[in-house]
């Protein structure tokens, strides 16, 4: 991938970072934190990777993406939206009665949204159930799921990953967004999961760790999970928490409650200037 | 009176009780929500988290139990009673262990988070399960005085709170808390309404409606879900005819199935079940939904006005 290319989908992840919070302070609630931090590795998968088409969702051949970590809804809503699933002037009917928006993802509602999720643990399994009907059915689509690492502490998550390297599931690439925190606090003092990498070598999977933040690195590590065969891959991202707005980068208190009007105005206005300097870039 | 959760109560209320009986307290990664973190700022090293891990906490309590440990284990509702169930039904209450379940954020109230997080089944999965107590209490002194009841009986114990504000209804000073016994709000004779948790108020405002419309309406508070007081229930129904019930929870299973399946053997009378119909919820705040799938006043009336209709 080349620079400008990069330079693009950090802009498209910024404009996922301005719908995650336009929803959630529509909505005065949601969750800010471990949207902003996936915002990156969701503008490369549904803008560069993934074979999808929004025009026809439900194309038996797709790509597939599971939100293990569903409470990232507005985070994912913002890429479909951007990718032309629904509208992006939607976004701020988010968790309200009667939309499509649920406070979690829900695939009978969401164009785009291919697993219900929001019960932590019970993505990354569904996301295996897709990879072991593509090998069924002999297709070549391939199947993405996002953790959280607080998430990997319920014990659904590994008996997911026991399953996956055992059942050969190549086309199956997991992704963990490494944090570091969860609702309590630091992962490393609520329960820690650590090491995550080793855990899932000696799981028997192919594991990387990248930085959730750079673009080219992501776009490469996604690329070269393709190209391994029998085993799964996870990808590690390390990220920070609330990615892209100062305050509420790194702060726990981000992961579930939503800005005020000035907190939003002053999110907006920092994202805002990121986009602006990168299109500076992009035509400088 | 002013309105607070009976969750914020639930922690209130294991702190006090920490200084006078000897318990610990777990959660799984939402001790702000579930308020527990108001025991663990008094008393850190009795708190435990177990990370997002509700099965593992269920059966760690149990073993934390069979050692002689009076255990609380808190969660929401959905993950609690929903995620753990077999963890609870064979770890818990088959040994018939002394785990306490605090469960909060339970029913539809919880809101904006949606169908995933809005458990209106726990009460159904507790319900079934042999050696289980299931407390839902209206109001904070309900919840304190639940949790007070919860530690002075052995055994497992399904503690019901909610995410909203309610109404404070009973004073603490002058409450007397009865585990197993329903409590008469009202006395009246054209038809009972028996109500558990946030639905109290309503029926009571209910009541208010029908008196206006000339229509005497007992209301009965069911805190104790499980034992059911079967004798309140069978005098009601012998006394006024008809019943309503009244719960956020789904009717299949809840309160209106228990309060069926009493009446069904000892005295049956035409009945209605105010609850939420077979159906998941949806996002949104947490008074317009529960407007929407009837769990309000206007309906308890309007259903204790169809019902009456059926008396013989
Ligand atoms: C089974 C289950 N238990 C608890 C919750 C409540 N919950 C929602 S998010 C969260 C913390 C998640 O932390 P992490 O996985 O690190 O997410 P991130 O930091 O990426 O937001 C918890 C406990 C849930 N959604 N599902
Ligand atoms: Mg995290």
């Amino acid at each position: 991938m080349d620079n400008k290319r990069a330079i693009e989908l950090e802009i498209i992840a910024n404009r996922i970072r301005k719908d995650a919070l336009t929803a959630v302070y529509s909505a005065s609630a949601g969750h800010p934190g471990g949207s902003l931090s996936i915002a990156d590795v969701l503008a490369v998968l549904y803008f560069e990777v993934m074979n999808v088409d929004p025009k026809n969702p439900k194309d038996p051949d797709r790509d597939r993406f599971v939100l293990s970590k569903g409470h990232a809804a507005p985070a994912l809503y913002g890429v479909l939206a951007e990718r032309g699933y629904f509208p992006v002037e939607d976004m701020p009917t988010f968790r309200k009665i009667g939309s499509y928006l649920q406070g979690h993802p829900d695939m009978k509602g969401v164009p785009g949204v291919d697993m219900s999720t929001g019960s932590l643990g019970q993505g990354v399994c569904a996301a295996n159930g897709m990879a072991l009907a593509a090998k069924i059915d002999k297709k070549d689509y391939r199947v993405y799921t996002i953790l959280g690492d607080g998430e990997l502490e319920e014990g659904q998550v590994w008996e997911a990953a026991m399953y996956a390297p055992h059942y050969k599931l190549d086309n199956l690439t997991a992704f963990v967004d490494f944090n570091g925190l969860q609702i309590d606090g630091d992962i490393k003092e609520v329960m820690s999961p650590l090491p995550i990498d080793k855990k899932f070598e000696a799981f028997g999977w192919n594991v990387m760790v990248v930085d959730a933040h750079d673009i080219i690195k992501l776009y490469e590590a996604i690329c070269a999970a393709k190209t391994v065969k029998e085993k799964p891959t996870m990808i590690i991202l390390k990220s920070i928490k609330g990615k892209g707005v100062s305050f509420m980068e790194n702060n726990p208190a981000w992961h579930g409650s939503a800005p005020n009007e000035e907190q939003y105005n002053q999110a907006i206005a920092e994202l805002d200037a990121q986009i602006k300097e990168l299109e500076v870039q992009l035509n400088g | 009176m002013g309105k607070v959760a009976t969750r914020e109560a639930y922690g209130l209320a294991l702190a006090e009780f920490g200084d006078t009986y000897d318990f610990v307290v777990l959660d799984a990664d939402l001790s702000k929500s579930t308020k527990t973190d108001t025991f663990k700022k008094k008393f850190p090293e009795r708190f435990f988290n177990t990370g997002i891990a509700e099965a593992n906490m269920m059966s760690t309590a149990a073993g934390l139990a069979a050692c002689g440990k009076t255990v609380f284990a808190s969660s929401f509702a959905m993950f609690a009673a929903g995620r753990a169930f077999e963890q609870i039904r064979n770890s818990i209450c088959y040994p018939k262990l002394n785990v306490k379940i605090g469960a909060t954020h339970a029913g539809i109230s919880v809101g904006e988070d949606g169908a995933t997080h809005q458990c209106l089944e726990d009460i159904a999965l507790m319900r079934s399960l042999p050696n289980m107590t299931i407390i839902n209490p209206a109001d904070a002194t309900e919840a304190v005085c639940a949790v007070e009841a919860a530690l002075k009986i052995d055994g497992p114990v399904y503690l019901r709170f909610g995410r909203l504000a309610v109404p404070e209804m009973f004073e603490r000073a002058n409450y007397k808390f009865e585990l197993g016994k329903g409590v008469e709000l009202k006395d009246g004779k054209d038809v009972t309404i028996v109500a558990t948790g946030l639905m109290v108020p309503e029926a009571l405002e209910a009541q208010k409606i029908l008196s206006e419309k000339g229509i005497s309406a007992r209301v009965i508070n069911i805190h104790t879900i499980k034992p059911i007081d079967r004798d309140i229930l069978v005098k009601a129904a012998k006394e006024t005819g008809a019943i309503v019930t009244a719960e956020e929870h789904n009717v299949i299973g809840g309160l209106g199935s228990a309060v069926a399946e009493v009446l069904c053997e000892e005295c049956p009378v035409p009945m209605r079940r105010v609850g939420t119909q077979d159906v998941f919820g949806q996002s949104g705040k947490p008074a317009p939904l529960l407007e929407m799938y009837g769990l309000t006043a206007a309906n308890i009336a309007k259903q204790a006005e169809e019902v009456i209709k059926l008396k013989k």
